[in-house]
């Protein structure tokens, strides 16, 4: 077959995207996902923390996802844990885009001895368990972040703060694969002409930095992204799974999930309180990679289709 | 040669002092004791207790005294598991965890090797792309959600398999499962990708021409080079598994040391969080040698000392 227009340049980046069928399956899913975690709660009128005498009840039409074992409406339940686990998803994606960035620029421009330096750093971060790193990180900060929003807004915020460490602590460790990406793309970036070109011009590192480098960075550095959302929204889940990320009464999926699991047994199995979280965070993770696989192939130049 | 190993080896002695160091100090700095957690207990006996656990005196003298016992093969006692030595509790674990994640390997590898060739070979076809579907599904599914519906469904549901437990053959296979998933999607689609590129290049086209059978031109020429990447993958899979999972031993109820990790760290049990992280980083080094060296089996090209 021959490949069309191999010299020409690729037609839009929104078109390649969408013709895969799962690219535009992950969007529908995600959008869904959304609409009904953010706006759902409008047409719901069970609220995910009261309890009532309902316990364990099966899926009916008043509770279409039944309740758990204080009686409380789970699919209520299962939208704030998409709440919870898109935000910490999104934010700590982000605080690790900043960091990853920024610590892969500054390695692969300077180069050199610093490079060398920055480099075993990261080799020796990763060879420590990310586990311990995040938990430090989570007993480091949370009296700290406490302490700050108690005094903030007449302490409002004192009940999101076990979710705001989630988001500084995943994020704060969740770049190292970032920055080596941003490193080797920098490397090979910058003894190309047109890095030469500004640099003989006079500009500063500065200019050469933020209008040169970064820009071309941004497919791969992008692509990565998206693919760190689902990562951090695993990683939550897993340290809520454990009983150490969102605190009850607020729910994560990785809580439910633990709830669901522990009335797994011989006599009963209250199949719900499983399968309900599991299918909207297996879901979610999927459309998230699926986008983030289909965007590396839209963006990828090299990729025959 | 021997230079390579010598090099292997002082490279590893470094990397161990160092995540060695950061983990003790980590740990050490970290807000919280080791006996803080429990009611308040009088200075004296506290200094006894810190005394035991020779967690007294500087935390300079306190480093280096325990780095001249780590030398000597002493992993000191635990704080948490009174009385226990670290040496001990991990004997009690690693076999456990490591004959778990031996089989989760197995079944990683070999699997995930089938279904990256297979969806290589008829690229483009519903084969591929259902294989490729099933293995992004399988990285999305992580194991606290595959473990309790695994339970559920051939545990409870058809009765087939045992919920969990120790000790009969049959009880090993759904928490090897379930450990083997998400591994076995990134082999496959590992394998199909590298599969691919090296399928599209000249010697394969060669090979074909000189009317070698398809099935000889894949199994004798084509897999060999694609499985470099895929090779480089499995090392630190490997000492990722054998060092246990604590969502699936805490799932399936199995005494291995996959709960050491997080426990120790909440407990601030310095010495055994450190003495697992030092079984973890040397297997991983150990696993990464052996990496390389397969690296030059496979390739003849690529030899030890570049």
């Amino acid at each position: 077959m021959p490949s069309p227009a191999k010299s020409l340049p690729p037609p839009g980046l929104a078109q390649r995207l969408f013709k895969a069928p799962t690219a535009w399956a992950s969007v529908v899913v995600l959008s869904l996902l959304v609409l009904s975690a953010f706006l759902g709660p409008l047409f719901l009128d069970a609220d995910p923390h009261a309890p009532s005498s309902l316990q364990f009840s099966p899926p009916s039409s008043a509770h279409p996802f039944g309740t758990d074992v204080n009686g409380r409406d789970l699919l209520s339940r299962v939208l704030e844990g998409a709440r919870i686990s898109l935000l910490v998803g999104l934010s700590g994606a982000l605080v690790s885009f900043t960091i990853g960035t920024a610590y892969g620029l500054v390695s692969g421009y300077v180069g050199g001895r610093v490079d060398a330096l920055m480099m075993r750093t990261v080799e020796v971060l990763y060879a420590i368990p990310r586990l311990i790193l995040i938990i430090i990180a989570f007993f480091v900060f949370d009296p700290i972040l406490k302490k700050h929003l108690a005094d903030l807004w007449e302490g409002r915020l004192i009940g999101y703060s076990k979710i705001l460490i989630l988001i500084l602590s995943l994020g704060l460790i969740e770049w190292l694969t970032m920055a080596r990406i941003v490193r080797g793309q920098v490397l090979a970036l910058k003894n190309q002409q047109f890095v030469l070109a500004a640099r003989s011009l006079g500009q500063s590192h500065l200019q050469i930095i933020f209008r040169h480098l970064l820009p071309n960075l941004l497919g791969v550095v992008v692509v990565y992204l998206t693919l760190t959302v689902p990562a951090v929204i695993l990683d939550e889940s897993f340290l809520s799974f454990l009983g150490l990320g969102v605190q009850p009464p607020q729910a994560s999926w990785g809580s439910l999930l633990a709830d669901g699991a522990q009335v797994i047994n011989p006599v009963r199995s209250y199949w719900w309180l499983l399968i309900f979280p599991a299918v909207f965070m297996s879901a979610t993770l999927l459309a998230l990679n699926f986008l983030g696989d289909n965007l590396r192939d839209a963006l990828d130049p090299r990729q025959k289709r | 040669m021997a230079s390579f190993f010598f090099r292997r080896l002082l490279s590893f002695i470094l990397v161990l002092w160092s995540v060695v160091t950061l983990t003790f100090f980590l740990v050490r700095l970290a807000p919280g004791g080791p006996f803080s957690r429990e009611r308040k207990i009088p200075p004296a006996i506290e200094q006894q207790l810190l005394a035991r656990y020779k967690l007294n005196g500087s935390l300079f003298e306190q480093y280096t005294d325990y780095l001249g016992d780590l030398l000597k093969g002493d992993l000191r006692l635990s704080t948490k598991y009174r009385d226990r030595s670290v040496n001990e509790l991990i004997g009690d674990g690693l076999p456990v965890s490591a004959a778990l994640g031996f089989c989760a390997f197995l079944i990683a590898t070999f699997g995930g090797i089938l279904l990256g060739s297979v969806a290589a070979l008829r690229q483009h076809s519903w084969l591929d792309a259902a294989s490729m579907l099933g293995a992004l599904a399988l990285i999305s599914v992580p194991t606290f959600v595959a473990g309790p519906l695994l339970a559920l469904v051939f545990g409870l549901w058809l009765g087939w398999l045992p919920v969990g437990g120790w000790g009969q053959p049959e009880s090993i296979l759904l928490p090897a499962l379930t450990l083997a998933g998400p591994a076995m999607a990134y082999v496959a689609r590992l394998t199909r990708s590298s599969l691919l590129e090296v399928l599209s290049q000249d010697f394969i086209r060669t090979a074909r021409s000189k009317g070698l059978a398809d099935s000889k031109v894949v199994l004798r020429h084509a897999l060999k080079l694609a499985l470099l990447p895929v090779v480089s993958f499995l090392g630190p899979l490997a000492a990722n598994l054998l060092t246990g999972s604590i969502v699936v031993e805490t799932l399936f109820n199995i005494p291995g040391m996959g709960g050491y990790f997080v426990h120790s760290i909440l407990n601030r049990d310095v010495f055994l969080l450190t003495g697992v992280v030092i079984v973890y980083c040397t297997l991983l080094v150990g696993l990464n040698l052996l990496v390389d060296v397969l690296y030059s089996v496979l390739d003849r090209r690529i030899q030890l000392d570049a």
